[in-house]
């Protein structure tokens, strides 16, 4: 057990604040979440974030940690410390409620707005729709779908950053999975959705998305495909119908 | 009291961003030099000597770190953005970090060639 | 729920394509004159040199005005999305990348005249 400290600097505030710091005893397997909640335990119980699972399948504790965007509970001190310092932050380009916890209504609003979401046509009385796994829509579905709405690429995207009504890589990714679900029925509607003035065009392949996905998923190859899609379409048109 | 963190240089300190602001940057100063470029080969409209009167301009030490650097530019541009078709329109392969490697050593290279053969 | 298109959703969509289509052709057209660059410049570049190789060659012309077509599409569309994110509501997002274009299609068509023809005098 080593006796050393962490010097700890933690965001106090809203969209206004100041860097707090804290002493927190250094452990080995020691996570940034186990940090957090060390300080607001026994330090400052004033202290507010956001955590559930605690152990990689929820994503609620994804915060900014040395500057990047991360899963504190999956993320272990000892890799990414730097000497003896930390810097925690709430994620970014999301507005902060308070300390550590930002409000997640425009990324789920973003994820609407990109048509993130299923409708098909058949009921309980239709036969099961048959989906070949390994055809080419279903595995490039399947690529994508274990997205479980963290906001860490959100968090990480520069466009995101400069342009407010980007839909950004976590609702493009889904409307991606989505475009390539034979079942659905609102192909033409999610197509003109991600095509708008700040749609999948205005991404411009930083690929911080792909490189901070704590689930190794890749929406720059999802935005890519919507990219041909949609710059077809609006040539040729769609399967689906004019654009 | 001060505003609240934005992304910054940690965030982006990866290798897919630095060629992306790579192909960016090149891809500006390559824009602003094309005018002058074919304003120096129109010249040629006027007669072999007139262009060599421009053609002997280029001669001066400055110019030729000039054109390095542009050769050295194009060839960043280039193969960045070759890179950038194949993540596009090709089949999906990740986001080609080889091709990253490709651009700084080709562009490397294209500056030593240049050096080598330039007079 | 049926969502309409903007007009420059649509255009912007076309852009993009146009850009990548000029791409395309100019990973070819840049590679190629990398090659002729480097094997003309040795042992220095004169006009004489030049024309030697340009005046009267059929070739050559078609190459670079298709050239400078893929330029004239590439570049104004590239420099437009740059404008457009880093002075987003300026008046020279819309100005900037036309003189761009005009730059590259007079200048450009002119120099590909004039390696052709080897001068027409003053």
């Amino acid at each position: 057990m080593s006796e050393t400290n962490l010097k700890v600097k933690v965001w106090r505030g809203a969209e206004q604040g100041e860097f707090v710091e804290y002493l927190v005893p250094r452990n080995s397997n020691q996570t940034v979440l186990d940090v957090v909640t060390y300080i607001q335990r026994k330090l400052d119980p004033t202290l507010s974030y956001r955590f559930a699972c605690r152990v990689g399948m929820c994503g609620s504790c994804a915060m900014t940690v040395n500057g990047v965007a991360r899963w504190t509970c999956r993320t272990h001190v000892a890799k990414i410390v730097e000497g003896d310092a930390l810097e925690i932050a709430p994620l970014n380009n999301l507005p902060v409620i308070k300390d550590l916890a930002t409000d997640m209504r425009e990324f789920f609003n973003k994820w609407k707005g990109a048509v993130g979401f299923f409708k098909g046509e058949q009921t309980r009385h239709d036969d099961f729709a048959i989906v070949k796994p390994d055809s080419e829509e279903r595995q490039l579905a399947n690529a994508g779908i274990e997205c479980i709405g963290c906001a860490v690429c959100y968090a990480s995207c520069d466009v995101v950053a400069s342009r407010s009504d980007y839909l950004g890589p976590a609702a493009l990714n889904r409307a991606w999975t989505l475009t390539n679900d034979v079942r659905d029925t609102q192909q033409l509607d999610r197509l003109r959705a991600v095509a708008g003035d700040a749609g999948c065009h205005t991404c411009h392949t930083h690929g911080s998305c792909t490189e901070r996905c704590p689930k190794q998923l890749e929406p720059t190859a999802g935005i890519s495909g919507l990219k041909k899609l949609v710059a077809r379409a609006a040539v040729r048109g769609t399967k689906w119908g004019k654009l | 009291m001060s505003s609240r963190p934005r992304l910054d240089h940690r965030a982006k300190s990866h290798l897919s961003y630095l060629i992306y602001m790579a192909h960016r940057i090149s891809g500006l100063l390559l824009a602003c030099f094309l005018p002058i470029h074919f304003f120096l080969l129109s010249q040629s409209l006027f007669g072999a000597d007139e262009l060599d009167h421009y053609l002997k301009l280029t001669d001066f030490w400055a110019v030729k770190v000039g054109e390095w650097g542009l050769v050295t530019l194009l060839t960043i541009h280039l193969v960045g953005g070759v890179r950038l078709l194949m993540i596009e329109f090709g089949t999906w392969r990740g986001l080609r970090k080889g091709w990253i490697q490709a651009a700084i050593v080709l562009s490397i290279i294209s500056g030593l060639l240049f050096l080598a053969l330039a007079d | 729920m049926s969502l309409a298109i903007s007009n420059t959703a649509l255009l912007q969509a076309r852009l993009w394509y146009a850009q990548r289509i000029s791409a395309m052709v100019l990973g070819l057209c840049v590679a190629i004159h990398l090659f002729i660059m480097f094997y003309a410049i040795r042992g220095g570049l004169t006009a004489g040199e030049i024309l030697g190789r340009t005046q009267g060659n059929w070739l050559f012309a078609i190459f670079y005005e298709v050239f400078v077509l893929a330029c004239l599409v590439h570049a104004p569309i590239g420099l437009a999305n740059i404008l457009r994110e880093n002075f987003p509501r300026s008046p020279v997002v819309g100005v900037l990348p036309w003189i761009l274009a005009a730059l590259i299609l007079v200048l450009g068509t002119t120099a590909v005249i004039g390696v052709f023809t080897g001068g027409v005098g003053r």
